[in-house]
């Protein structure tokens, strides 16, 4: 049964209605794989019966002719969408006992749509990092390794496990989060699509808090095809939350399948910056050069503020992550560090409960509110962020997308940059911009590199027209006809 | 920008994170690192700019102010690190 667990979702969807197979069959061959992908140590919680009972279900629907659009399909969930009576920690010590006696909005969509629940995905800790190293629960190795070296290579992150897992063919498809990159980055280490949908598309209800004017939910997966499908069953208004699109949903899956003739692609010139490797230029004009090929037109744009998108989005994103975090007081909630007082009891559990990461953050974020500070950093950095907003919405004036580099670099060896804050920060140079916008970007595997890891190619919308962003990106995927996968060290390593 | 380790304290209280003196001038240099990088931000002129504060332009949706949820008390103290008679607990607090 081992094959069923290398089905793009949208095959294995087909499958299950054709009743080619059940899906218990699909799912206990997916509980199996992630069994045996344990050395990646990308899941937090793993919930087998469950996911077998959700399968029964699914089944029980299927025979019955009424299975939603994704009626029996097993995938992983980022451990940062609570899950009712599901432990459910953000990577952190501090929310490593936490069971919520309720069900997040984006989860709730996808079980309604007859989504099946493989597990909880490791992360970094709070959605904090961009390599999976932060978790409280260890880091997550990343399924491909360079050709004749075993040293570990990390995921990316935030959503390292989701990667890890699709990548890994354990999963058909995850969830992820994206507040800079978290999922384009990850999706790029590990060869798969990643998409973050426009801020408002996905509810936010339920999804623990980093930062709350950039967080978004979105899938992470193998195909096109198979993210439209995620997106369509994920999204949907929320009443619950207040910055939730009244929007219909379209059926995203429904635009694919065309061509992108006489579209226009912009190649933003900013990011063309020092330093980047030949190799991943040269991706970047192949990327160029296919979708001419395919009929679109290509032209540069000028998106003249993009080196103080990362600068920006480090005030920012720390500012809403300090108050956001606020939360975790030893008192209703998770861990509690006894003290001689309220105060100390405070700052003992806070100071056991985060990590490193996290507490940088969290006072960065702290000191650029705090009074005398707050004009001088935040201030400014809500400023440049209109600029940054008004940038895209210049280009967009004159095309349709933008086509750049996912990544400034392959996946590297864990460790290798885990003691310098800021060269890691640099992983989400090219995504935090669109995430300072709001705006739709995905990830589309194009390539390897010289060393033999999956590189990916970004492509940036408008806003709400993910429908654009998917149509082009199908069309780097047929160009780009990647289909390498990892080999499966994992399996045999004890 | 280099914060000393006084400042470094006064943030570490605001944040309520407990760090012992000892760790005061390693944080204070990682921290002062990252503040330096971001302070690039002053290179650019933002006369007339106004603060980003909505990244998608929306009408602030308006609810009925009425109790739509509730009476679930024991869900609510369920992770509780510690609750009584259906109360949290904290430590004393005045005296």
């Amino acid at each position: 049964m081992a094959d069923l667990t290398h089905f793009t979702l949208s095959e294995a969807r087909d499958g299950l209605r054709a009743r080619d197979f059940s899906a218990r069959e699909l799912t206990e061959a997916h509980n199996a794989a992630i069994e045996r992908a344990r050395p990646l140590n990308a899941m937090a919680l793993e919930t087998a019966e469950h996911a077998l009972s959700m399968a029964d279900t699914a089944d029980q629907r299927i025979a019955k002719g009424d299975g939603g659009l994704l009626e029996g399909v097993p995938l992983a969930i980022k451990d940062l969408f609570c899950t009712d009576g599901f432990r459910t920690t953000a990577g952190s010590h501090i929310l490593d006992t936490f069971v919520p006696p309720y069900e997040s909005t984006v989860t709730a969509n996808l079980w309604r749509e007859g989504a099946v629940m493989l597990g909880k995905a490791n992360m970094d800790e709070f959605a904090m990092g961009s390599s999976n190293e932060t978790s409280y629960f260890g880091p997550v190795e990343n399924p491909w390794r360079r050709p004749g070296d075993n040293r570990p290579i990390v995921p990316g992150g935030s959503s390292g496990g989701s990667a890890s897992i699709v990548a890994a063919r354990a999963a058909l498809a995850a969830t992820g989060t994206d507040t800079g990159g978290s999922i384009r980055q990850p999706a790029s280490f590990t060869g798969l699509v990643g998409l973050k949908p426009t801020y408002g598309r996905c509810s936010r209800w339920g999804i623990i808090a980093f930062a709350s004017s950039l967080d978004q939910a979105g899938p992470l997966t193998r195909t096109v095809r198979d993210a439209a499908i995620m997106l369509s069953a994920m999204s949907g208004h929320d009443p619950k939350d207040s910055t939730s699109a009244n929007l219909p949903v379209p059926n995203f899956e429904a635009v694919l399948g065309g061509d992108v003739k006489g579209l226009r692609v912009g190649i933003p010139s900013e990011y063309r910056m020092d330093g980047l490797p030949a190799e991943i230029d040269a991706l970047w004009q192949q990327g160029i050069r296919w979708l001419e090929d395919a009929g679109a037109e290509t032209r540069e744009v000028d998106l003249p503020h993009t080196k103080y998108a990362l600068p920006a989005y480090y005030i920012v994103a720390p500012a809403e992550a300090s108050s956001n975090l606020a939360r975790y007081d030893g008192v209703r909630y998770g861990l509690r560090v006894e003290g001689d007082d309220l105060i100390d009891m405070y700052e003992r559990t806070r100071a056991e409960g985060f990590g490193a990461e996290v507490q940088r953050r969290v006072m960065i974020g702290t000191y650029v509110l705090s009074a005398g500070y707050y004009d001088a950093y935040y201030l400014q950095a809500q400023k440049v962020r209109t600029l940054i907003a008004r940038d895209f919405q210049t280009a967009f004036e004159g095309v349709d997308v933008l086509l750049t580099p996912t990544a400034p670099s392959e996946a590297f060896a864990t460790g290798d940059k885990s003691d310098d804050p800021i060269a890691m920060y640099f992983n989400d140079v090219f995504t935090v911009p669109a995430s300072m916008a709001g705006l739709p970007g995905i990830s589309v595997p194009a390539g390897l590199s010289q060393a033999g890891l999956p590189l990916g190619l970004q492509l940036i919308g408008k806003a709400f027209d993910e429908e654009m962003v998917l149509r082009v990106a199908e069309a780097l995927e047929d160009a780009a006809e990647f289909n390498a996968e990892p080999d499966t060290w994992w399996e045999t390593s004890t | 920008m280099s914060l000393d380790k006084a400042t470094v304290s006064r943030i570490a209280r605001l944040a309520r994170i407990r760090v012992a003196d000892e760790d005061l001038e390693r944080l204070g240099n990682e921290l002062s690192n990252i503040l330096g990088w971001v302070e690039q931000l002053n290179e650019v002129n933002t006369d007339d700019v106004p603060p980003l504060t909505s990244v998608v332009e929306m009408q602030i949706p308006q609810r009925r102010d009425a109790v739509t949820d509730g009476a679930y008390r024991d869900k609510v103290l369920g992770n509780a690190p510690e609750s009584e008679e259906g109360f949290f607990v904290v430590p004393k607090v005045v005296e």
